[in-house]
């Protein structure tokens, strides 16, 4: 048992981390630690890490949501219009949200009552919701944002390195752990994942929990692009591209099945912060922008080889090694 | 399952309250007068020595061994390597220490992370082709606030988040460039069309308002513009666009493409119809993209500034910076090395000077 607890993917990207942390601060004189350096690795990484959070879940479920960007992007372009348009911001932003919810109901709704699979629902809203984006802000910038909201995504907490958003993603972070660790909900999500008849069989609301997964999935792509926008002070309806990917490297580096059923936030929150400070401090150490993606594909290679490797070596130690005195 | 739904709303009530904890009253565009937001926080602002306080000292020496990054819209662009070569001859020239680095995409907010790393890195100076003006401002200014000079070249950065910015070329010179080139290939007289990028892309607008301008003057009187067409600065749409151009008006006689995706693709179009030769072509344009076209007589002519004295102008207007000869202000001038003396202009903006037409003459010359 005592080997098993040192087998465990999280202990391994803790270490990993730590080793980051090491190297980087010996290989950059410091700097990679210095309190302002870590401040920009926090802004860095903030958006990321709110999307993984739900993600996480819709994962866990044996889901996926790859619109999660896109719903950034449009969220962001409803800001810049709506702005434009002359709103006021304490408006815009739970409109917003409310945004983001429609489009994560629009997923769950496709996914659960048509019965369509999340994978071919979320790629075409993917190429949706960003083109949605484009149709209300069309290919320019809003960036007067007022400075009492743009600090939130420049300058850190008074007196710490800390960014606002990863305050944020902190409180929201102990809200999922919770949900997925210790609620009634979060043991329907893994029973979701594991086997989904059997889940159903036994009285769990299986279309409603999945409905609220991509609900919470599209809110917290909008905050991601609140986050992004006051970030940048820059609203644009392509803000975000791509980003989708990064967030699914992240949750799957933290040892969340793919085929659902199993994974942790803490292990989210360690592969968020890794591939954050991995990043950080291959260009600290002017690496090319090359190897940081090839680093980033062995990674995530080695993280869905690992479980069948620790296995592996688990059913090594269990056997009596062949030829040995008995 | 009533402990979801209780969570669910604390949940988004928790994310609202957070995006709210500001919210006192109603702040809309109209009370903060469209300005821009000053994002660099005021604390550290007030350690940079603004460029409104400094005084130049135009003889003083040039500093050796200054450590400055180079950072292009994204990596591997031709035009950009380019840009690096001269930016590199210029900092060997002058005993500098020059490294290039950069996003692999050319997103809006993909630089910050790089001028992030720059400035924490303590680097005197950051040469930047901004991929969105405001969207590196705020790194720009916490960067200057540490020390930092910036120049920004080829895309220009918010003006306020930028010590100078190198202009490439003049829009006045482009856009009357492009009507002499156009009106020279179709002897003077006839109907010609513009195969722009996307309808609100700044640079190609500006450049049109000038060509119609110039095609008021009586010595276009015989040169009609009739149509403007967009091809998003995408290869296929353009090159779709330039058929449908060539279909409209049956008396077409030219096309100018300010943008190098339409050029190219107005070229590609015209080389593999039956108007080759018949039907003029120029814009703005790269050698390597075009040579075929010109060589093979599709093309006359067409126009581009030389990237790599982009570079090496804003390397020695970043050395000048860092070494107190200049502080951006208008009226200022410096040295560049082999292209002489330049005098920083309004909006403490340079002008690197007119662009070059490249002809079969001349385009084995160059190579990017």
């Amino acid at each position: 048992m005592k080997a098993r607890a040192f087998l465990r993917w999280e202990t391994a990207l803790f270490v990993l981390l730590l080793l980051i942390a090491i190297v980087g601060a010996a290989r950059t004189d410091g700097g990679f630690l210095a309190g302002q350096n870590l401040f920009y690795l926090g802004l860095d990484i903030g958006e990321i890490a709110i999307m993984a959070l739900p993600l996480t879940l819709v994962i866990v479920a044996a889901e996926i949501d790859l619109s999660v960007a896109s719903v950034l992007g449009l969220s962001s372009a409803l800001i810049g219009a709506l702005w434009n348009a002359g709103w006021a911001l304490e408006t815009i932003l739970p409109l917003v949200l409310l945004v983001g919810a429609v489009c994560g109901a629009f997923n769950g709704v496709l996914v659960t009552r048509m019965g369509l699979p999340s994978l071919a629902v979320t790629i075409g809203t993917l190429a949706l919701y960003r083109g949605l984006a484009l149709i209300v802000l069309g290919d320019h910038a809003v960036a007067d944002f007022p400075a009492t909201y743009t600090r939130f995504g420049t300058t850190p907490l008074p007196g710490t390195p800390i960014p606002y958003p990863i305050a944020l993603f902190a409180m929201l972070a102990v809200v999922f752990g919770l949900l997925l660790h210790a609620t009634a909900f979060g043991r329907a999500v893994f029973a979701l994942g594991a086997n989904e008849e059997a889940a159903r069989f036994s009285g769990i609301r299986v279309k409603r929990n999945k409905e609220l997964l991509f609900i919470l999935s599209g809110v917290l792509s909008a905050l991601a692009g609140i986050v992004y926008t006051f970030r940048f002070s820059s609203a644009r309806a392509d803000n975000g591209t791509g980003l989708e990917l990064a967030v699914v490297a992240a949750v799957l580096l933290g040892g969340v099945s793919i085929f659902g059923g199993r994974g942790t936030i803490g292990g989210v929150i360690l592969a968020v912060l890794v591939l954050g400070a991995l990043r950080n401090v291959l260009i600290l150490a002017d690496t090319s922008t090359e190897v940081l993606t090839v680093v980033t594909g062995l990674l995530l290679l080695a993280s869905v080889l690992a479980p069948a490797i620790i296995q592996g070596i688990l059913n090594r130690f269990k056997r009596p090694i062949e030829g040995a005195p008995s | 399952m009533n402990t979801s739904k209780t969570f669910i709303s604390t949940f988004v009530t928790l994310s609202c309250t957070a995006a709210l904890l500001t919210g006192c009253g109603k702040t809309t565009k109209s009370d903060s007068g469209g300005a821009p937001s000053a994002s660099a926080s005021a604390a550290t602002n007030s350690a940079a020595p603004s460029a409104s306080t400094a005084v130049a000292n135009p003889s003083a020496p040039l500093a050796k061994d200054l450590k400055i990054t180079f950072l292009p819209k994204k990596v591997n662009i031709p035009y950009f390597s380019v840009c690096e070569t001269g930016a590199q001859k210029a900092a060997g020239s002058l005993g500098e220490q020059l490294k290039a680095t950069g996003p692999s995409d050319a997103s809006a907010s993909s630089q910050v992370t790089y001028i992030n790393t720059a400035a924490q890195q303590g680097q005197n100076a950051l040469l930047i082709a901004a991929n969105d003006s405001n969207a590196v401002a705020p790194a720009l200014k916490a960067a200057r606030a540490r020390g930092m000079k910036v120049v920004a070249f080829d895309s220009d950065a918010a003006a306020d988040a930028r010590d100078v910015f190198i202009n490439q070329a003049a829009t006045e010179d482009i856009g009357v460039g492009q009507v002499k080139l156009i009106s020279e290939a179709i002897k003077g007289s006839g109907e010609i069309a513009i195969l722009s990028a996307t309808a609100n892309a700044t640079n190609q607008n500006a450049w049109i308002a000038v060509m119609k301008k110039e095609l008021a003057k009586p010595e276009y009187a015989n040169v009609k513009l009739v149509d403007i067409a967009y091809g998003d600065d995408d290869d296929q749409i353009s090159f779709t666009k330039t058929q449908g151009l060539l279909q409209a008006h049956p008396k077409l006689k030219g096309i100018i493409s300010p943008t190098t995706i339409g050029v190219a693709a107005a070229a590609r179009y015209l080389d593999s119809s039956e108007y080759k030769g018949k039907v003029a072509v120029t814009g703005v344009g790269t050698p390597n993209q075009l040579r075929k076209f010109i060589k093979n007589g599709t093309m006359t002519s067409f126009a581009l500034w030389d990237p790599a004295n982009l570079g090496y102008l804003a390397t020695y207007a970043a050395v000048a910076l860092a070494s107190g000869q200049i502080t951006g202000k208008p009226g200022e001038k410096f040295k560049a090395g082999d292209l002489g003396e330049y005098t920083i202009g309004p909006n403490s903006e340079v002008v690197l000077g007119p662009p070059i037409v490249f002809t079969k003459e001349n385009i084995d010359k160059y190579d990017f």
